[in-house]
């Protein structure tokens, strides 16, 4: 059946790496190494499992372990671009003459995967000073404080480092 | 002894300046004009404030596994939070809250 149907294989191979992960989780966030507490682990993770089954919320993008590799340069770089913009809004907050003009624009999104499109609008979301608001027609429609960041939205390295967080 | 000193300022710079971007959070809060731009507020303390504090806490950490838990958080804390804004657009979008058409509206 799974060689019919490649959809299928792909949930088979998030089945199988599942478990490991949430028993890992479950070991680093107890460490109580006990019987009692490896065995409510354990029947916890089982518990997730069938969850996850029944509501049958596992699609193709459930598990995007793919970006994984390339995933904490990535973080460490978004988290100095958040540092960045947080010292502007820091100001804008502070200033006591206030001269706020927030505006709403496009950036345009649409060539890219569905996972990079969410990656891309939730870190526009998380640099304070952007919010992604929805989309249209694959662009995403950001709101930002001042007017001409989302231009700079556009113009930063944010898309072309999201769409190779995909790349082999 | 005089790295522990060194690591000990380190972290207390992060703490501190993580402490002001959160409260500078909540003024945004208050002092920003409407629905929108108040969001924005909001992720200067969950992204910026809660990262600087955690990142200070890191460098406090006693043990790999309080080091591992503190970048779980961080982690969860960087998915979780822009999913609230967006909730929190849509809704407000939803319920009529108009965006700014352009610059010469945006000054409400």
């Amino acid at each position: 059946m799974s060689a019919r149907n490649p959809l299928l294989s792909r949930h088979r191979g998030t089945a199988l790496a599942l478990p490991p992960l949430l028993a890992a989780f479950w070991l680093v966030m107890s460490g109580h190494y006990t019987w009692l507490l490896l065995t409510l682990g354990a029947a916890s993770v089982c518990l997730v499992v069938w969850v996850i089954w029944r509501m049958q919320v596992v699609d193709d993008e459930s598990l995007p372990l793919r970006v994984l590799p390339r995933l904490p340069g990535y973080l460490l770089w978004l988290i100095g671009q958040i540092m960045l913009s947080a010292v502007t809004v820091l100001r804008l907050v502070w200033s006591p003459r206030r001269k706020i003009r927030p505006g709403v624009g496009t950036v345009p999104a649409a060539g890219m995967s569905d996972l990079s499109k969410v990656i891309y609008a939730n870190s526009i979301t998380l640099t304070p000073g952007t919010l992604s608001v929805s989309f249209r027609n694959g662009d995403i429609e950001v709101h930002a404080l001042r007017a001409e960041g989302v231009a700079e939205v556009a113009d930063s390295a944010m898309p072309r480092r999201v769409e190779g967080l995909e790349k082999r | 002894m005089s790295l522990s000193l060194l690591i000990d300022i380190a972290s207390g710079a992060l703490l501190l300046a993580g402490c002001l971007l959160v409260v500078s959070g909540a003024v945004g809060l208050l002092r920003l004009p409407d629905f929108y731009t108040r969001t924005h507020a909001g992720s200067l303390t969950d992204a910026a404030g809660a990262t600087l504090l955690l990142l200070g806490l890191l460098l406090q950490a006693d043990g790999w596994q309080s080091g591992v838990r503190l970048v779980l958080i961080m982690l969860f804390l960087l998915v979780t939070s822009p999913t609230a804004a967006h909730a929190l657009a849509q809704a407000a979008r939803r319920d009529g809250e108009r965006l700014p058409a352009g610059d010469d509206e945006g000054r409400r």
